[in-house]
């Protein structure tokens, strides 16, 4: 019973993830697991972004270098062999995450602001090589065609009526709020251990932390490859659920705003807060585009951040928690 | 009593083509109390962020405990003894007070401890304070003495050989930096050694074995305090002529 409570998370991890699975073998509309991807895909990206941004209190404008990279690296691993979406994910998060500890390595003196810039220039820079190197599409983009019938560990995965999954938004579904979950995991896993003490006190005073025998350097270090490694996870996913990537869609702006715009909204001080801040914006912003319109998407977004920021600056879940106190 | 525990040599710090520091030097011994004084800018905070390695120093050494502490990262530091306060309080403002002390508890002095005996230690160091009432206090509640001493004993959590404190005093009232100096005492009689850095004449006086008086960051006296204070070189750096 004890043992059940100590690892209540991580039943409840257990759980979604048979839920969602069940989900893909109910034949529901594929339109349920379209939108369903994409708000995994952002609960997915805030909750990394806010590893470093929430805990430690470094602002990452640089969200779509990470997720381009990932979906790049994908990209060059199926034109260069056969590898399997599961190779990709990984190869996608080890570039991404080095990528994070390179960045954190060359910005580790930057603080505020100037960090934001360094991680937007990062993105830019990414997007540049990007675009001139042909051999995974260029500036023209590239068109993916997921494998037929493709197996994992010899288990045909997606066939019409003999695999797991009956198509392959489904299989994706599923992979993606696998993917989504541990992101989550891993999160909370900092957040309630030495590691995101350590980061909440270099977010509060980073000098002060530094004295009181922090190591900041090397948590900071931790970070940015964890974060940018997820980002890269969930960018390498992309690809396959697109079918044709070019470096506009790759390294979207919109990333970049709603990475921080969900943990902001939803609550930056907890795990539960960048998902909530996904389902919320992500909701919002899906009904958005089907009822008004694309470009007014961003609008949206950005009017809510403002009217959270001013108030509700610590995200719904900090507005939530204070008005249950008094 | 005789063994140096800190020794400063010919230290020099610049800000660009600014002199903070210009070679100074100076031995503390295990189990002192140090007295460092000086008027405004004259570069004591400037020495502590050498010592505490917030600053490389341009020039000089600094040994301690028998090591050079020279491309030492501040947290090296604190690893091998030194904790210093700041002048202007810097609590971890989004956790309760005794959160604040269990940072340098974990990653310090009791590091791989429960996290049960981390509050237990941090707890009794609150008490030492007399400030275990306020506990599970946000920080941004705190009145000027509590943030002041919520700074000594975030230092004193780290157990320390060497304790540096940068005018943990400047702003209390009389009874109140009566309170402060006693728990120093005590800490120092317990094996601490404390550099105190004071603008408080009366407590740096009544605290110090001995003193060192920097300006426009020259050393000009180091002695006694009852020598330091009827110094010529002090009198005329305190009153500004
Ligand atoms: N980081 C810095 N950059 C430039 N100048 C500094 C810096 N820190 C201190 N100074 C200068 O060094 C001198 C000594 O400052 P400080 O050590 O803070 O004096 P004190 O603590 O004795 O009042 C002052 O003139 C101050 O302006
Ligand atoms: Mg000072």
């Amino acid at each position: 019973m004890s043992l059940m409570r100590q690892y209540k998370f991580e039943i409840g991890c257990l759980v979604a993830l048979v839920l969602a699975f069940t989900m893909t073998q109910m034949g529901l509309n594929r339109f349920v697991f379209f939108a369903g991807f994409a708000v995994l895909q952002y609960a997915m990206i805030a909750t990394a972004w806010n590893i470093l941004g929430g805990y430690a209190g470094y602002i990452n404008f640089g969200t779509a270098g990470f997720l381009g990279i990932g979906s790049y690296t994908a990209i060059a691993l199926i034109n260069y062999s056969d590898a399997s979406i599961v190779e990709q994910i990984i190869a996608g998060g080890v570039v991404a995450g080095l990528l994070g500890l390179g960045i954190g390595y060359f910005t580790l003196r930057l603080k505020g602001v100037y960090f934001a810039i360094a991680t937007l220039a990062l993105a830019i820079v990414v997007e540049t090589i990007v675009n001139n190197w042909d051999f995974v599409g260029g500036a023209a983009g590239v068109s993916i065609l997921p494998a037929r019938n493709p197996e994992l560990l010899g288990v045909l995965v997606v066939h019409k009526k003999l695999g797991v999954f009956s198509n392959y938004k489904e299989f994706l579904f599923f992979l993606m709020a696998a993917l989504t979950i541990m992101s989550v995991w891993i999160a909370r896993t900092i957040e309630k251990g030495k590691l995101g003490r350590g980061l909440n006190a270099i977010k509060d005073n980073e000098e002060a932390a530094e004295c009181m025998g922090v190591p900041t350097l090397k948590l900071k270090l931790i970070t940015t490859t964890i974060s940018g490694g997820l980002m890269g996870m969930a960018g390498a996913v992309f690809p396959s659920y697109l079918t044709f990537v070019d470096p506009p869609t790759a390294f979207n702006l919109e990333f970049a705003v709603n990475s921080l715009a969900m943990p902001m909204i939803g609550g930056t001080f907890t795990w539960l807060g960048p998902i909530l801040g996904a389902v919320l914006l992500g909701t919002v912003q899906q009904v958005a585009i089907v009822t008004i319109s694309s470009e007014l998407n961003l609008l949206i977004l950005g009017l809510l951040l403002v009217i959270f920021v001013i108030a509700a600056p610590h995200g719904f879940l900090g507005w939530f928690m204070k008005k249950n106190k008094r | 009593m005789s063994e140096v525990l800190l020794n400063i040599e010919n230290v020099t710090k610049t800000f660009g083509g600014f002199t903070a520091l210009s070679k100074v030097s100076a031995a503390v011994k295990k189990g002192e109390r140090f007295g460092l004084i000086g008027p405004n800018g004259s570069g004591k905070t400037t020495l502590i962020n050498c010592i505490s390695g917030m600053l490389q120093n341009n020039g000089g050494s600094i040994i301690f405990d028998g090591k050079d502490l020279k491309g030492l990262q501040p947290h090296q530091r604190t690893k091998r003894g030194i904790a210093r306060t700041f002048q202007i309080p810097r609590p971890f403002h989004s956790m309760t007070v005794i959160q604040n002390l269990q940072i340098p508890l974990e990653f310090v002095s009791s590091s791989g401890t429960s996290q049960k005996n981390i509050s237990e230690e941090a707890m009794s160091i609150l008490e030492v304070m007399s400030m275990e009432d306020k506990a599970h206090h946000e920080t941004s509640g705190l009145t000027q003495i509590e943030l002041r001493k919520l700074e000594l004993a975030r230092a004193i959590a780290v157990k320390p050989k060497l304790l540096v404190s940068d005018e943990a005093m400047a702003g209390l009232t009389g009874n109140e930096v009566d309170e402060v100096l006693e728990i120093l005492v005590k800490l120092n009689e317990d094996g601490m050694t404390i550099i105190m850095i004071e603008h408080i004449m009366r407590a740096v006086m009544q605290f110090s074995h001995r003193i060192i008086c920097l300006d426009a960051g020259q050393k000009i006296a180091d002695g006694l305090p009852e020598v330091i204070v009827k110094d010529p070189a002090v009198e005329r750096a305190y009153l500004g002529v």
